[in-house]
């Protein structure tokens, strides 16, 4: 039973991408990337994976909202012209490469839904599972890599979003910075 | 999706079921968020997840009743000044662990034993809560302040038709 709605959830996430590439509309293109999202969140739920679950749903829902409301009303919504057949084929040959090799590299991962760590006993992640608690004192053990074991990580992500916004609010802002000329006023 | 003004109340923003609606929805939306953020080292969650929830919640308050309402609440300039406030805060945990503990961005907290530590309690886990909390102020008051930069831009193309 917990195969098929795995397997409903992939159907109907790959249905939403097909939809969001092939469609002309570019607010139903919006709302089938949404879909995927919380597709994917539905994943990670059954994946035992609640962290990543809720992460994934509250940025969806943001970024829909700033794709529809700062996006969509502000420009084209539809797209006109027809795809180049030259570079439709370069990708899809680029795809079918990547789909076979794809097929060798997914032969040796684990069974699906398996933990990695158990196949390997000195991985790291057998020692964050196993001594978390009480090295970190944090009973959830991904909040205890994020910021304790890994925290470099977490500070470099920090970093690329405070980048990004820095980005966002210069090219963005509403008034030019006075030019030189017109300082002394 | 533009805004469509309600002829009855004469204010920008959406219907008058809407702005009812959020009005009473944000608080428990904001306290979700700082929920998620201060149990983020014993339940899942965390930082990122509660400081998107607390963005949201202001992206509600502006989809409801408009920019210039949540400008007036939580201008720009206070927006960026939290988010450099948050990264700054996480920084300086990070640094006062090499300071105290001997390395970078190590649970300096926890390893001395300063506060009572007990597994599964609020004030446990040394610094991994108080990262949680600047984490939380970073990336609610950064996603805040990308939306509202986001709305404020218009195209070229628009630029005549309003103000």
């Amino acid at each position: 039973m917990e195969l098929f709605i795995f397997y409903a959830l992939m159907a109907f996430v790959l249905i939403a991408a097909f939809i969001a590439v092939e469609t002309r509309n570019l607010l139903s293109a919006v709302i089938c990337v949404g879909a995927i999202g919380f597709g994917g969140s539905l994943i990670f739920l059954f994946l035992k994976a609640p962290d990543i679950a809720m992460t994934q749903i509250v940025v969806e829902v943001l970024g829909l909202v700033i794709l529809i409301r700062a996006t969509i009303s502000r420009d084209l919504t539809f797209i006109s012209g027809d795809r180049e057949f030259f570079g439709m084929v370069v990708s899809v040959v680029i795809l079918f490469a990547i789909f076979m090799a794809g097929i060798g590299i997914f032969r040796q991962l684990p069974d699906f839904g398996t933990a990695v760590y158990t196949r390997t006993p000195e991985a790291a992640s057998q020692t964050y599972v196993s001594r978390g608690l009480e090295e970190t004192g944090a009973s959830n053990i991904v909040t205890s890599v994020i910021l304790d074991f890994r925290a470099y990580d977490t500070l470099g992500e920090a970093t690329v979003l405070f980048a990004s916004i820095i980005g966002a609010t210069a090219i963005l802002r509403k008034k030019a910075k006075k030019l030189p000329e017109d300082l002394d006023e | 999706m533009a805004a469509n003004s309600s002829p009855s109340n004469g204010a920008k923003g959406m219907t008058v079921i809407v702005k009812t609606i959020s009005s009473w929805v944000k608080m428990l939306i904001f306290l979700f968020g700082i929920y998620i953020i201060i149990t983020g080292h014993l339940t899942p969650g965390g930082g990122f997840a509660g400081g998107v929830i607390i963005a949201g919640s202001y992206v509600l308050l502006m989809l409801a009743f408009g920019r210039e309402f949540v400008e007036e609440n939580l201008p720009l300039r206070w927006a960026s000044r939290f988010d450099c406030i948050g990264a700054l805060l996480f920084a300086l945990v990070a640094v006062l662990g090499l300071i105290l503990g001997g390395s970078f961005f190590v649970n300096w907290l926890f390893r001395q034993q300063i506060l009572p530590s007990k597994a599964l309690e609020l004030v446990s886990a040394g610094t991994i809560p108080l990262s949680n909390i600047f984490i939380g102020i970073k990336v609610g008051a950064s996603l805040f302040l990308i939306i509202l930069v986001l709305s404020m831009f218009r195209p070229a193309h628009l630029r005549g038709e309003k103000e």
